[in-house]
């Protein structure tokens, strides 16, 4: 543990981290506890208000729930991932017309929150007489964000890469679409999987948004069991068991990302991209949005 | 324009509650995400546990799951009572504490620890050195990051609108009441937040130029 905000302490300062620490976790012990206490107090954990898990109906419709949420999800991800490629290879284009138009409508898209983005698709639409569906709704809405935050990826990945990747590819005489698809592509996607696959956990996550537009998964389903009178009304637990569940999903995800991050590493195709580069052309931001 | 010019009152005045939702959690989170971020770079190995369970927690949880939870559940604790407007910004301080932890967190990094050494040296206290020497220069390099997170936070304030705060998301329920047009009225909606976006970019751009420091 090397922080540079501490030097590394003596036998004084081992002493007093170690009464830190046992304060530490009085603390938060007592807030658990006082947590605990009013889950208890106002009855949360009486069998009633956990019945419904025990239901075989019950568990069936749980499931449909997460596997709408998964198909949303996948949906979303697949249409997003096409988006930002569309429109990085757009932004990277050498007409300018194309990057001017591929620029605005990215910048567009990033700027709108994504649930304005799905009322325009569920309720905007309609209003001029195009059909939707909530589930329509939620994917398109989600692609158009999530895609727009892609393309940002992308382009950020390639422009990254070092310079002589692409001069050595046009020296050999490759035009510009074999320069992008054999040399830079296969490269920057490598490179940047980390960052594109928690982009798709921040797409899982917002397919919760669904709920407010009545798409029926995951969190729709909790908050109905949570409502029912016949065990008790339990939303305290069926959002807890929603927020097990979407925390799992999330974690296999990351957990996918970690793993394609290592593997990385010890390849020797692994290229290191600019990291400065990256950082300018917005990869950095992309993260943490 | 029509919609727009009609319904000035509904506009105005919700896009008001939007920028007070977003000052109040910008204000909340950027607190409690510096402590959570003290508490991932202390000694402490239980500090540090309890910070790391907590981000990794609320990172992996969906915010409308967040609001979910203290507009629906938490009232069934009775702890305190809280109003709408309040639940979504504290709802909104948690989500986006969690991101502001990380962030401060990667720019007490980029201080070399050769500034935090020379400051031992000289004798000053920790408190010193981590508000004289460290935390200045881990805001100024986190800024333009720190700023794209408010922009997500500022977006995600949308998300009350499911909750029964009267704040831009909730325009469109308003105005399909009086019987306007969805799409325009939602056009409009998407311009406000265009314009208030590009707003947080300029201030992110200026302290960029101002606050970069020469390494």
């Amino acid at each position: 543990m090397s922080s540079v905000l501490f030097d590394v302490p003596g036998p004084k300062a081992r002493m007093r981290h170690r009464i830190y620490a046992v304060i530490g976790v009085l603390a938060i012990a007592a807030f658990i506890a006082f947590v605990v206490y009013r889950f208890y107090d106002t009855g949360q954990f009486t069998a009633r208000k956990w019945e419904w898990l025990q239901y075989q109906q019950v568990q069936i419709d749980l499931l449909n729930a997460v596997l709408e949420t998964l198909r949303a999800f996948a949906a979303a991800a697949v249409l997003a991932l096409i988006f930002g490629a569309v429109f990085a290879a757009g932004r990277l284009s050498d007409h300018a017309w194309i990057r001017r138009i591929s620029g605005a409508i990215v910048e567009f898209f990033r700027a709108i929150p994504a649930l304005i983005l799905m009322f325009l698709f569920y309720f905007g639409l309609p209003a001029v007489g195009v059909p939707m569906t909530p589930f329509l709704g939620v994917v398109f809405g989600l692609t158009l964000y999530n895609g727009s935050v892609l393309a940002e990826v992308f382009r950020a990945g390639i422009q990254a890469l070092p310079k002589g990747q692409a001069e050595a590819a046009y020296a050999l005489g490759m035009r510009k679409t074999q320069v992008m698809f054999t040399v830079l592509l296969p490269q920057a996607i490598r490179a940047m999987l980390p960052t594109i696959i928690s982009q798709m956990v921040v797409l899982l996550k917002d397919t919760a948004l669904g709920f407010i537009i009545t798409f029926q998964e995951l969190l729709y389903y909790a908050r109905y069991i949570g409502t029912q009178g016949e065990f008790g009304r339990p939303i305290v637990p069926s959002t807890l068991v929603a927020t097990g569940i979407y925390i799992c999903l999330c974690l296999l995800l990351t957990a996918l990302a970690t793993y394609l991050e290592k593997r990385n590493r010890r390849s020797k195709k692994h290229i290191d991209l600019d990291e400065k580069k990256a950082e300018e052309t917005g990869l950095g931001a992309a993260a943490s949005a | 324009m029509n919609v727009l010019l009609d319904n000035l009152d509904l506009y105005g005045p919700f896009f008001l509650t939007t920028i007070e939702l977003f000052l109040w959690s910008a204000v909340g989170s950027l607190i409690l995400g510096t402590i959570l971020a003290m508490l991932r770079v202390s000694p402490v190995l239980a500090f540090r546990a309890a910070g790391t369970t907590y981000v990794t927690l609320i990172r992996n949880t969906p915010l409308t799951l967040v609001f979910a939870f203290f507009v629906f559940a938490y009232p069934l604790l009775e702890i305190v009572k809280l109003s709408f407007f309040t639940a979504a910004v504290v709802a909104l301080i948690v989500y986006t504490s969690a991101f502001i932890c990380e962030v401060v967190r990667s720019g007490i990094n980029t201080v070399p620890v050769g500034q935090a050494e020379a400051g031992r040296a000289l004798g000053l206290t920790f408190g010193q050195i981590l508000g004289q020497i460290v935390l200045p220069q881990a805001l100024r390099s986190v800024a333009p990051p720190l700023i794209s997170t408010l922009i997500a936070l500022l977006k995600n304030t949308t998300i009350a609108a499911g909750f029964s705060v009267a704040e831009a998301g909730a325009i469109r329920s308003y105005l399909s009441e009086r019987g306007d047009n969805q799409l325009i009225g939602l056009l409009w909606v998407a311009l406000g937040f265009i314009i208030l976006v590009a707003v947080l970019s300029l201030i992110q751009r200026s302290l960029e130029k101002r606050w970069s420091v020469a390494r």
